[in-house]
């Protein structure tokens, strides 16, 4: 069970880590100040090995352990970087994600293409590991390599490596521990994987006479001295499952308290707490300044020594950082901070279950405020009212806490965009806008496909060979941007690309030649360009292998749709195209609009609700004559919704009108009666339902009678697809 | 049986077999301090050690020690692989 969690938990560790790998990556490509990023890739696929070794994931650990000598020797300057290395790295990494899941899910033998792989891949890493070989068997000691005499490292970046830059660990490992299935002895022999036990004394004297010397009882404490370029929080975490039982000391070498000072000095935050500022230099750890703090408490108040003071004696810090922290602490009390950027895990599953209570809960007291009106209870309604005002707050809040950003997704597609332009020979680059834009969890899985298939489109399609586009006067390099903003109650995300553009001819020889479109009346371009979302439709002369088979846009169309979201694309020919995918706010729960029509409950989407009132009589007639209506200059469709979902359209007049907006278009709803904004929580219908025109869900109402949703962009198509036939 | 031992007048040759671990601490001390019994001196056989941990050397050192306060003499006169890996990683070869 133990086991379970610490995989759950290297799972997501790792799929972090892995990301920042592949990022790291492709920003070395190009990059000239690559030291930094050459520490992330080692950091990452250090931590990783670290924790697949751990938890006896013995394949991740080797493999990663390959990976990694290779990183050291770049970062020793052995090694330079180059494209092809760079590529080798993103082969392995893709390796590492794979064995990662497949160790983590199931015990079984690899598949043997997993194995090949495998192979293959430590065979194209071996002549970089060559000379690593020859200088150190399998982990290349750090002071042999910072004897090498390629290291023109600059003195102010990291303390040189000498004699006193030694970390100094006291460890008292708990009586328990061996019977907790701890081995100090594993634990030491981890430790020596972050650098070079220079020191270690074994110390016994706590251990008794042989009559009260109890076998399973851990007596032994050590003193290590300790080589290593890790920080302390990095050592510490050695220890990470003795922490509890265990007294764990480490004491940074002399060397690196003039580097806490000099981090001290440069930290940016607006935490001023004097505990948070030595964490942050990485002085102490937040284990330590915890205890620290805990002995702090349980002095009496009169006398309460300085946290400072507790650090000092302990000897957890030496007296300069502390004096360092203390004025940067001065610096900073001015400014009082206002966010502390905290953050908490939470499983997926919690947060959705969570939504589906307030789901009920605003159905609920949907109920409760639709009942206080009926009776007329003046103070039931009051406090109904604010109940409601209540429950839209959790609503909003929870909504909230489902929100991811977007750049995350946006990233992934480096890799996809630097993947397929070499493949094709293209010079591209991928520009990434709006990364802070959150939108729906759920919607940011689902929207990964289309957009894949798009940023692909763009790669293949889009962006031409270089020497097309310098004959063309564009410069070489080819620029698709990602981005994505908010635009009144509704996301966009925007794929742009400086390529060819459609041709608008091109599309309409092609959709005649598949009889898709009727010859005598060409429409216009910007209907022609929608074509390319039909099932079995490319421009494409060529198949690629990356696309133009014609599937893959109508999927995309698709899976937006059912997003309840729309494509549009804007295009000049020969200079860009455009794609924009509008996608709703919420999946779940929307603020709606609710109307009667033939004693049936509707609900329109309410941010799409431009205007309500009241037509007389002789207008209406005229407007139910013409089908459309002249509302603020300019002519909308006018459409009886009574008569649509209710066959004979009944004997009464409608006579509210509905005004509704969707994607720059206008249509008139005429409706029985106008009851007003509620909350619905949308469901879906079920597999009964789903070709039901006009209707894209039901809810619940609080006395629960079931209201369907209106499908508006559904109508308006409707509509204008009748239009154009009569 | 763990331990087996080789009474030869006054010195007792102790070859430990198998593992010799905190799974088999309690018996590996009794059956160690057992041998010390009726000699003046121990010489350890390890050789036939599989798995050895942070138990298995604090008995060894509780071996040496109650044999230094009984002025017995102790020696370790064969290592496994595992024991010769564990001493050296506790930097213990001097004190054993």
């Amino acid at each position: 069970m133990e086991m379970e969690s610490a995989r759950k938990t290297f799972l997501t560790e790792a799929a972090e880590l892995l990301e920042e790998m592949e990022g790291a990556l492709l920003s070395l490509e190009g990059s000239v100040d690559n030291k930094e990023l050459i520490n992330v890739l080692f950091r990452s696929a250090h931590t990783i090995k670290g924790s697949a070794g751990l938890i006896g994931l013995d394949r991740v650990m080797h493999f990663t352990h390959k990976v990694e000598n290779v990183l050291e020797r770049l970062r020793q300057n052995e090694l330079y970087v180059s494209d092809e290395l760079i590529g080798i790295m993103l082969k392995c990494k893709d390796h590492i994600a794979a064995l990662v899941q497949l160790s983590c899910n199931a015990d079984e033998e690899l598949p043997v293409d997993m194995l090949t792989e495998g192979e293959l891949l430590h065979d194209r890493l071996a002549p970089y590991l060559e000379t690593a070989i020859n200088i150190a068997p399998a982990n290349p000691a750090p002071e042999e390599c910072s004897k090498a005499p390629c290291y023109p490292e600059p003195v102010q970046d990291t303390p040189p490596s000498t004699g006193a830059s030694n970390w100094h660990l006291s460890l008292r490992f708990g009586k328990d521990v061996l019977r907790d299935g701890m081995d100090p002895l594993s634990f030491i022999n981890y430790l020596s994987r972050y650098g070079d036990i220079t020191c270690l004394t074994t110390l016994y004297n706590n251990l008794p006479d042989a009559e009260e010397m109890d076998p399973e009882s851990c007596y032994l404490s050590f003193e290590v001295s300790f080589h290593s370029d890790f920080s302390k929080q990095e050592i510490e975490d050695v220890f990470e499952f003795v922490r509890e039982s265990s007294v764990i000391r480490i004491i940074p070498p002399h060397s690196a308290v003039q580097t806490y000072v000099s981090l001290i000095d440069e930290l940016k935050e607006d935490k001023w707490k004097l505990g948070d500022i030595l964490v942050k230099s990485g002085a102490i750890t937040q284990r330590e300044l915890d205890e620290a703090l805990k002995k702090q408490q349980i002095q009496p108040s009169d006398e309460k020594p300085y946290l400072g003071d507790i650090l000092i004696k302990e000897g957890i810090v030496k007296r300069e950082v502390v004096e360092a922290a203390l004025d940067k602490q001065g610096k900073l009390r001015g400014k009082t901070s206002a966010e502390e950027g905290k953050t908490i895990r939470v499983d997926a599953v919690k947060l959705d279950s969570l939504i589906n209570l307030v789901g009920e809960l605003v159905i609920a007291s949907g109920g409760i405020r639709q009942h206080a009106q009926t009776v007329k209870d003046g103070t039931l309604s009051k406090s109904s009212m604010l109940m409601s005002r209540l429950v839209n707050d959790i609503r909003d809040i929870a909504m909230k806490m489902r929100m991811v950003p977007i750049a995350a997704t946006f990233n992934r597609f480096q890799r996809l965009v630097h993947d397929t332009s070499k493949d094709l020979g293209k010079n591209i680059e991928l520009a990434i806008k709006g990364g802070e834009t959150e939108l729906d969890r759920t919607m940011i899985e689902k929207i990964t496909d289309p957009l894949t298939h798009i940023v692909r489109n763009s790669v293949d399609h889009g962006i031409e060979s270089p020497d097309v586009r310098e004959a063309a006067g564009k410069p070489p390099k080819g620029t698709i941007t990602l981005d994505a903003y908010h635009d009144s109650g509704s996301i966009i995300i925007a794929v742009t690309d400086d390529g060819r553009g459609l041709n608008a001819e091109k599309i309409w020889q092609k959709a005649l030649r598949r009889g898709m479109v009727d010859p005598d009346k060409r429409p216009h371009d910007r209907e022609l360009y929608n074509l390319i979302f039909e099932p079995g439709f490319s421009t494409n002369e060529e198949v690629t292998n990356l696309s133009g088979r014609g599937v893959g846009m109508d999927v995309v169309r698709r899976n937006i749709e059912m997003m309840r979201g729309f494509v549009q694309i804007n295009t000049v020919e020969g200079k860009s195209t455009q794609i924009l995918i509008h996608l709703p706010l919420t999946l779940s729960i929307i603020d709606g609009f609710m109307v009667g029509i033939s004693g049936a409950f509707y609900i329109i989407p309410l941010d799409m609700v431009v205007k309500c009132f009241i037509l007389n009589e002789e207008t209406q007639r005229l407007a139910g004559d013409r089908g459309y209506f002249d509302f603020r200059g300019k002519i909308i469709p006018y459409i009886n919704l009574s008569s649509v979902f209710n066959g004979n359209g009944g004997g009464r007049h409608s006579d509210n009108m509905v005004v509704v907006q969707y994607a720059g278009q206008s249509v008139a709803f005429a409706v029985d009666r106008l009851y007003g904004d509620v909350q619905v929580v949308i469901k879906s219908l079920g597999k009964m339902y789903k070709d039901l025109q006009g209707i894209s869900g039901a809810t619940i109402l609080g006395d629960g009678t079931v209201a369907m949703i209106l499908d508006v962009p559904g109508i308006i198509k409707t509509v204008q697809t009748s239009g154009k036939k009569e | 049986m763990m331990v087996n031992i080789d009474r030869n007048r006054s010195t007792h040759r102790l070859k430990v077999e198998g593992e010799m671990t905190i799974v088999n601490a309690i018996e590996m001390k009794n059956a160690l301090l057992d041998g010390l019994k009726d000699c003046s001196e121990v010489e350890v056989d390890l050789s036939n050690v599989s798995d050895f941990d942070t138990a298995g050397l604090q008995l060894l050192l509780l071996l040496k020690l109650t044999a230094q306060k009984l002025k017995k003499g102790f020696r370790i006169v064969a290592q496994s692989e595992s024991t010769m890996r564990a001493i050296k990683l506790f930097q213990m070869e001097e004190e054993l």
